[in-house]
C-alpha cells in the first residue's frame, strides 16, 4: 500500500536529503532512489547569471500528480516526492526533485526515470536564462522526447 | 462563445499580453483554427503564431492535439514545447 504521495510547486529551496528521509524508516522500503535536477552555470558554453523557470499554475499540479498516478499503477511503490521550483533560480541551486520509495531498487529506479522524463517533455515549465548577452528561451532537446518516448507502452493512446 | 485565451514563454512575449478573453467567431472549431484566425489579429500575432506547428496546446489544463474541438472549452492555453525538470 502506498504510504505517501507528495507533489508540490514552489519558489523556495528545498531540502533533497530530508525530503527523501520521510520515505524512509517503514519496514516495507528496501530502496529510495532521489533524482536532484540542478541548475548548471553555463547554457551553450555561455556563463549564466540565473535561470527562470515559468510554469503553467493548475495545469503544471495536474500534470504532474497525473503521472505521479501512472507510476504508482506501474510500479509497486510505497511513496513517491515530487517538489519543482519556479521562479529564478541561481546556478547550483536545485530545480527539481524525485523521490521514489518501493521495496526493491527495480520500481524504484524505474519509477524515478519514468517521472523525470514525462516532467521534462509534459509539465508545463518553460526555462528561459540570463546571460551576459541577454535572455534567451531554452529549446526543447529531442533527447528528452525520445527518452519520454520509450515509456510510452505499444498501442497505447497519448494526448500528443 | 466566449473562451479565455493563455499565453505561456515566447509566445507570451510576442503576444504581448498573458492572457485574454475572446469571443470566437463560430467558423473557428479547432485548436489550429484558432491558431491561423489568431495569427490574423495583428502584427505581433502573426509573430507569435507564424509557425504554429511548433507550439502546443491545452485545453481547460489539459495537453491537445491540433485538430481537437474548442466546443465547450473554458480555458484555452498557447505554449513552446516544454522545458522543464
Amino acid at each position: 500500500m502506498i504510504a505517501s504521495l507528495t507533489v508540490r510547486l514552489q519558489r523556495e529551496p528545498f531540502d533533497a536529503a530530508a525530503e527523501a528521509a520521510k520515505l524512509r524508516g517503514r519496514g516495507d522500503v528496501g530502496a529510495v532512489v532521489t533524482f536532484t535536477g540542478i541548475c548548471r552555470g553555463d547554457e551553450a558554453g555561455e556563463p549564466i547569471a540565473a535561470l527562470m523557470l515559468e510554469h503553467y499554475p493548475g495545469m503544471a499540479e495536474a500534470e504532474i500528480e497525473r503521472h505521479v498516478a501512472e507510476a504508482v499503477v506501474r510500479w509497486p511503490l510505497k511513496g513517491v516526492t515530487v517538489i519543482h521550483r519556479h521562479g529564478r533560480i541561481a546556478p547550483g541551486e536545485d530545480i527539481v526533485l524525485v523521490v521514489t520509495a518501493s521495496s526493491h531498487r527495480e520500481a524504484a529506479f524505474g519509477a524515478a526515470e519514468f517521472l523525470i522524463d514525462y516532467l521534462k517533455t509534459r509539465a508545463p515549465f518553460w526555462k528561459q536564462v540570463e546571460k551576459a548577452s541577454g535572455k534567451v528561451w531554452i529549446e526543447a532537446k529531442k533527447f528528452d522526447e525520445v527518452a519520454a518516448a520509450r515509456w510510452r507502452a505499444p498501442g497505447r493512446k497519448t494526448a500528443e | 462563445m466566449t473562451v479565455k485565451v493563455r499565453y505561456f514563454a515566447w509566445v507570451r512575449e510576442r503576444v504581448g499580453k498573458p492572457e485574454e478573453d475572446i469571443e470566437l467567431p463560430t467558423d473557428v472549431k479547432t485548436v489550429a483554427e484558432l491558431m491561423t484566425w489568431l495569427a490574423g489579429r495583428g502584427e505581433e500575432y502573426a509573430y507569435a503564431f507564424g509557425n504554429p506547428q511548433v507550439i502546443r496546446a491545452a485545453i481547460d489544463r489539459a495537453h491537445v492535439r491540433p485538430q481537437s474541438p474548442l466546443k465547450g472549452a473554458g480555458e484555452i492555453a498557447f505554449f513552446p514545447p516544454m522545458t522543464g525538470g
